[in-house]
């Protein structure tokens, strides 16, 4: 798969992991799915568990999740991934499984399975990726959408009144006695994307203890869905969506933040 | 059929369906709670613990479908049991499970609906089971026992046709049938062996990545998708077609009735033939595949059929085509939950018999 | 001497009436007969009424589902006032004695006036009075044998409960002599 480059005697500083198919990436500049699957993919290369993992794709951007990782997948139908991943793991115990989902998935449609997967303490690692918006469909409305954030289902901002408040189901998640590591990231700078990684890796070490549901939040963005560009994007993942969406640990292995 | 029987027991349709699937190899169990077939869940959560496999209760029947997908696609033998309205909610997911070709046993035992409806036996689901029920073109082969011990029998019959196809099968039951007592023999454990598929998502090692999806954005390649499984019904309508006659050489008039009902019309047949009526039945026992043929030949002798069905009219349709005009099809129905007598029955053929036959 | 025998046996919920089905059968399977039982359940049962019907049969059973029967056993009033009606000429129907205020009026049929409520409390165990019922019935009606009861009983009464096995033994030969007594029959 992974082609060999002569670098006539230079020294290579980068490569994509081999847990990365040839595939081009659908995703739009400067969205960060991208990242996000790559550093995932760069885990399980480090930590060599590409032969004994399986992931789930949700419905959403990441629906083609399984075109980039070269690793056994499974699609799942809309808010379903999690139940999925739970089928898979309870038959192959041994092997690491992870659900791979956006906001409208996890948050909404999924919220059930969400909950109840994480409460039975399933030994998976959920990644949810938060942009705050529908990408897929063309930018409507998410359960995680901010108070007044202007989408195309909600032209004049979210409202509160008629619309509720944006749901914090990390937050929700972190009070279940099933999750042992729940944590809120981003990828939109090196040092989140370091940390990122770092989250990543703890979840798939701790899935091996079997002591419950790891749980990693990356707040995103979506340059198309906001209708900005991708360098305003960082400025309004920083001003708006970290406000309310602050990054950092919600539940650690050994201590509760809650 | 299994072959070698071991054991006779007296249980209900639903223990009995339970205890099958734990002897057919079983690997997981997904379910939720609903009357009239929670026995099945109940007998599983008691019995697997102790012996093999796995069993869960889920938080809904669509998550139930959904874990059935994730454990199918890993290469387990696996199922799932509910009743009509738990059916209705799975409907998303076995389009999926059709789509994605993963087999597995998918158990409705029937209740009396629209709605939320009644938990009394019902044959309402006909539609929904044979004509696809979720959306997309697809078909589920469907099984429908009428007795305890084919309760027992279909399991080992729906999973090896299951795996043979890769195709979700169902066991279309009833109310009644779930919950009523007869004899069964039970086959041996390890007579249906079961093979980890290659196609499975059970980790790459040793060979390129597996994945299992019904995403197919291109519209040449889902045309190629559905051309495919149109393919493989043919086949399976070559091949698998069940069904029971009785008493058609002589037969005048013949009723056609699937599931439980089917038995009441054996008392009506002999009733009427007491009486000295020439009553003939077909039981067709896959519904998908439907017994096409034998239906179309015996229609070219018989001046009528009545078909005995509890709903208002399903399998009728498809009895009407397989007689495409060639010789008056009748309907006899109860519905929500009200089972017919063989008496009613009775009283349908003697008024179809007493009717001058008419003349084209 | 029968091939099939179709039996209804109805009465209130907690009076035993599906267990006493439930044991018919499985006696009948101890002797390699065909049977089958058919509870009825659901919003019948809540509103106090239950009924089974149990078919014991020397050839496969065509129907479960029957509605005129050789045989009833009834044990209230609202079901003698329903299942009367479908007893076939010349079946037999037994109803219990106290719980029946208004006795069936059918000349075509064998009908058995049974003190059974009234003997188990003789005997200290009201719960028992299905089990005299069903030996009065099995006197008439012979389909399987005592022995056959009794190992079926054994089945279905959880193992904490064997200790009733021989109250049960008694009330079904009770049973049995109150047919003696009464209707002074030979079978």
């Amino acid at each position: 798969m992974q082609q060999e480059i002569l670098l006539d005697g230079m020294e290579c500083v980068y490569q994509k992991p081999a847990t990365l198919t040839d595939d081009y990436l659908h995703y739009c500049p400067g969205c960060g799915h991208a990242v996000a699957h790559k550093i995932l993919m760069e885990v399980v290369q480090e930590m060599d568990i590409q032969e004994d993992i399986v992931g789930v794709a949700p419905v959403g951007c990441s629906v083609f999740a399984y075109n980039y990782m070269n690793i056994d997948m499974q699609e799942a139908a809309h808010g379903r991934a999690s139940a999925v991943a739970t089928g898979i793991k309870r038959v192959l115990p041994e092997k690491y499984v992870f659900s791979y989902q956006g906001d409208g998935d996890l948050a909404a449609i999924g919220t059930a399975e969400t909950i109840h997967t994480v409460n039975r303490g399933e030994n998976i690692l959920i990644v949810f990726i938060n942009n705050g918006i529908y990408g897929m469909t063309g930018g409507q409305m998410a359960p995680t959408s901010l108070l007044g954030q202007k989408t195309s289902t909600s032209p004049y901002g979210r409202d509160v009144e008629h619309n509720g408040y944006p749901l914090k189901i990390t937050d929700l998640v972190a009070q279940l006695p099933g999750a042992y590591y729940v944590t809120r990231q981003a990828v939109h700078t090196p040092n989140t994307v370091r940390k990122f990684k770092k989250a990543v890796k703890n979840a798939f070490e701790y899935q091996k203890l079997k002591k419950g549901t790891c749980f990693i939040e990356v707040v995103s963005n979506c340059p198309s869905g906001w209708k900005i560009t991708p360098k305003e994007t960082i400025q309004y993942l920083e001003e708006k969506m970290f406000p309310f969406y602050p990054l950092g640990d919600l539940k650690v292995p050994g201590q509760s933040k809650n | 059929m299994p072959t070698q029987k071991s054991e006779i027991r007296l249980m209900k349709g639903n223990e009995a369906l339970a205890e099958a699937a734990i002897r057919a190899g079983l690997d997981a169990y997904f379910g939720y709670p609903i009357t009239p077939q929670s026995e099945v869940l109940e007998y599983l959560t008691e019995q697997i613990p102790k012996r093999h496999g796995l069993v869960l209760q889920a938080e809904s029947e669509v998550a139930s479908i959904n874990m059935v997908y994730g454990a199918a696609g890993a290469g387990a033998r696996v199922m799932t049991s509910s009743s009509s309205p738990g059916i209705s909610l799975m409907q998303e997911g076995i389009s999926y499970i059709a789509a994605a070709e993963l087999p597995c046993l998918i158990v409705n035992v029937v209740r009396g609906g629209p709605g939320l409806g009644t938990i009394q036996p019902s044959q309402g689901d006909y539609f929904q089971a044979t004509k696809g029920g979720g959306h997309g073109d697809y078909r589920l082969i469907v099984l429908a026992p009428a007795s305890v011990q084919e309760m027992c029998d279909f399991v080992f019959d729906a999973f090896k046709l299951a795996e043979k196809y890769r195709t979700p099968a169902m066991i279309l039951s009833d109310g009644a049938l779930g919950q009523m007592m007869e004899k069964v023999e039970f086959p041996e454990e390890g007579s249906l062996p079961h093979q980890v598929p290659t196609w499975a998502t059970t980790g790459k090692k040793g060979r390129e990545r597996n994945f299992i999806t019904s995403l197919h954005i291109e519209p040449e390649k889902m045309e190629m998708i559905n051309l495919h499984l149109q393919e493989k019904y043919k086949e399976i309508e070559k091949n698998e077609v069940r069904y029971e006659t009785f008493n058609i050489d002589d037969a005048e008039i013949v009723l056609v009735a699937f599931g439980l009902p089917a038995r009441i019309c054996q008392k009506a047949m002999e009733l009427a033939r007491d009486k000295g009526i020439k009553v003939g039945l077909v039981r067709p026992i896959t519904l998908f595949p439907f017994p096409k043929k034998i239906l179309s030949d015996i229609s070219k002798k018989v001046n009528n059929f009545l078909v005995i069905e509890l709903n208002a009219g399903q399998m009728v349709e498809d009895v009407m085509l397989a007689a495409n005009g060639r010789c008056p099809v009748h309907f006899k129905g109860r519905m929500g939950g009200m089972i017919i007598q063989p008496e009613d029955i009775l009283e349908e053929i003697e008024k179809i018999v007493e009717q001058p036959i008419m003349q084209e | 001497m029968f091939t099939t025998d179709e039996i209804i046996i109805a009465g209130f919920g907690g009076q035993g009436v599906l267990s006493m089905g439930k044991i018919l059968a499985y006696s009948a399977i101890y002797e390699n007969k065909e049977t089958s039982w058919m509870p009825s359940y659901g919003p019948e049962m809540r509103g106090g009424t239950a009924n089974c019907i149990t078919i014991i049969s020397e050839k496969k059973i065509s129907s479960p589902i029957v509605s005129k029967f050789d045989s009833a056993i009834i044990l209230n009033q609202p079901s003698l006032d329903k299942f009367e009606k479908h007893v076939k000429p010349h079946g037999v129907l037994f109803y219990e004695a106290s719980t029946i205020i208004k006795p069936p009026t059918r000349e075509n049929v064998l009908v058995y006036k049974i003190s059974a409520i009234e003997e188990a409390n003789k005997m200290g165990k009201k719960q028992i009075s299905n089990m005299i019922m069903l030996g009065a019935f099995l006197e008439i009606k012979p389909l399987v044998k005592i022995e056959s009861v009794l190992a079926a009983l054994k089945k279905v009464l959880p193992e904490r409960h064997h200790h009733l096995l021989p109250v049960n033994e008694q009330a079904l030969l009770r049973g049995k002599e109150l047919i003696e007594l009464n209707y002074h029959v030979s079978v």
